[in-house]
């Protein structure tokens, strides 16, 4: 199977074609903000942090930038920092171009003279780059191209017995096309996490499962807290869920039944082409999407038994629930609905294939529900307080 | 009509896919057979029933798996959640 998509100078295919106008900061957010609002097929996020952050929590914030200017959906970056924060122009232009050689201006809005002159340089730059863009046309590729995320939000009992084995179905079938699809979520593998290192393809892999789950439990630990407290969330238990454990086992079947090749530190980047991977996420939501997006993930597919509305800027998020009462209520929200796998109407092969076919159509362009109502929250995971 | 399921062989849980009434049938299937059982309290949706005794104290399975242990005997056909279920790490 094929799909078209754009092809980058990094080697790399895109399947949408938008121009990053990337906040360093807290304190460039609003000047981002008011650059894209100027510029058609222009994108950008609100980035909460960027300074005030000890080492371990900024490299957080700097994979996720360095991965957003470098995920294929991206032709070209505008980065504006304001200039006086911790995560320094040259450290994050360092850090894309360690990723990825597309086109790249900086603007730093205390050596221009303030927030209009960044805006007016700004806004020049992005203009011309998405000029540049627009002239790209779309070339066919193999499946084998795509990296897609994998996400579980607002989870009830239907994820586990049906829209995560749908998405482990889809999985599967990327794995067998050559491609790379990213299982996420630790503190949902808690519980959960012997079945997946059993799948392991090596001893190394087998640890590292482990190793993450430790640590994470270990570093809520640290400010005296255990995971279990806040997970399962109210929507979840109202929904059926009694346990983490049960929590998990329902989650990990979002990597359906291939091998798992590596073990990812948050948000950084995804060799193409790997097979089934995982990459060490908060569950919570926004900030593992984002972490998956700046590993490279084209496309997201996010699985929800409560109805979760979480997009992206920059990589479209398909939606699927197995609560056939959730699909009726939240139509606008919801993509796909994989209930029928529970009443014994379509089989797994079946809605496996529907998932797979509608993740070959987002590549090619076809918008999520999620894009159609412009949603691109997203979140950058902490490990600790502002300094 | 089948109104719940049973994820593996070896769960002492099934979850409903209808909601179910207190007295009321409870029909799952079991590697193609029809089991019954009567249901002791209402059963939200999607939430799990035990579908055999389960004393205090012991594993709580779905998918086969440990999910918690009973914090009181449950017989078959009460509601298991977060009232009868106690999460507990384990060293895998």
């Amino acid at each position: 199977m094929t799909f078209f998509g754009y092809e980058r100078p990094d080697g790399r295919v895109g399947v949408r074609n938008y121009v990053l106008i990337l906040p360093a900061s807290v304190c460039a957010s609003d000047t981002t903000r008011i650059i894209a609002q100027q510029v058609n097929g222009a994108v950008t996020f609100n980035n909460q942090q960027g300074c005030s952050q000890v080492e371990s929590d900024q490299q957080l914030t700097m994979d996720v930038m360095a991965g957003y200017a470098a995920n294929p959906n991206i032709y070209g970056t505008v980065v504006v920092s304001l200039g006086c924060e911790n995560c320094q122009m040259d450290l994050v232009v360092k850090a894309i171009q360690e990723r990825t050689n597309k086109p790249l201006r900086q603007v730093i809005i205390q050596e221009v003279g303030g927030t209009l002159k960044a805006v007016d340089i700004a806004v020049r730059y992005a203009k011309e780059m998405a000029a540049e863009a627009s002239l790209l046309q779309k070339k066919e590729f193999p499946m084998s191209e795509l990296i897609i995320g994998t996400e579980c939000g607002g989870s009830d009992p239907t994820s586990g017995l049906a829209a995560n084995p749908v998405i482990g179905e889809m999985s599967d079938r990327i794995v067998a096309d050559g491609g790379c699809s990213i299982l996420s979520e630790t503190t949902e593998f808690i519980g959960a996490e012997h079945i997946l290192a059993k799948r392991a393809a090596s001893p190394e892999v087998h640890d590292r499962i482990l190793e993450i789950v430790r640590r994470y439990e270990k570093a809520l630990r640290l400010v005296g807290e255990e995971v279990r407290e806040g997970n399962p969330s109210p929507g979840n238990k109202a929904g059926g869920i009694t346990t983490l454990e049960e929590k998990s086992l329902g989650c990990i079947h979002k990597g359906g039944h291939s091998p798992v090749m590596a073990v990812y530190d948050y948000a950084k980047q995804v060799k193409a082409k790997s097979g089934l991977v995982i990459m060490d996420t908060p569950g919570n939501d926004p900030s593992s999407v984002a972490a998956m997006a700046a590993g490279g993930a084209q496309v997201i597919v996010f699985s929800s038994g409560r109805g979760s509305p979480t997009g992206n800027p920059i990589v479209p998020v398909i939606k699927i629930t197995g609560n056939k009462l959730t699909f009726a209520k939240m139509e606008d929200n919801i993509d796909l609905d994989a209930s029928p796998l529970i009443y014994g109407e379509k089989t797994l092969d079946e809605l496996g294939g529907e998932l797979y076919e509608l993740v070959r159509q987002v590549a090619c362009g076809r918008q999520t529900k999620a894009e159609a109502l412009g949603f691109t929250e997203m979140a950058i995971a902490r490990v600790c307080n502002y300094v | 009509m089948k109104n719940a399921m049973l994820i593996d062989a070896a769960d002492n849980v099934v979850v409903a896919i209808e909601p179910i009434q207190k007295g009321g049938p409870v029909e799952y299937d079991k590697n193609g057979e029809l089991c019954t059982l009567t249901a002791l309290e209402d059963i939200t949706i999607y939430h799990k029933l035990a579908c055999r005794d389960i004393p205090k104290g012991e594993p709580v399975v779905k998918y086969g798996q440990h999910i918690g242990s009973a914090v009181t005997e449950i017989k078959a056909g009460q509601h298991v959640h977060v009232h009868n279920v106690e999460s507990h790490s384990e060293n895998f």
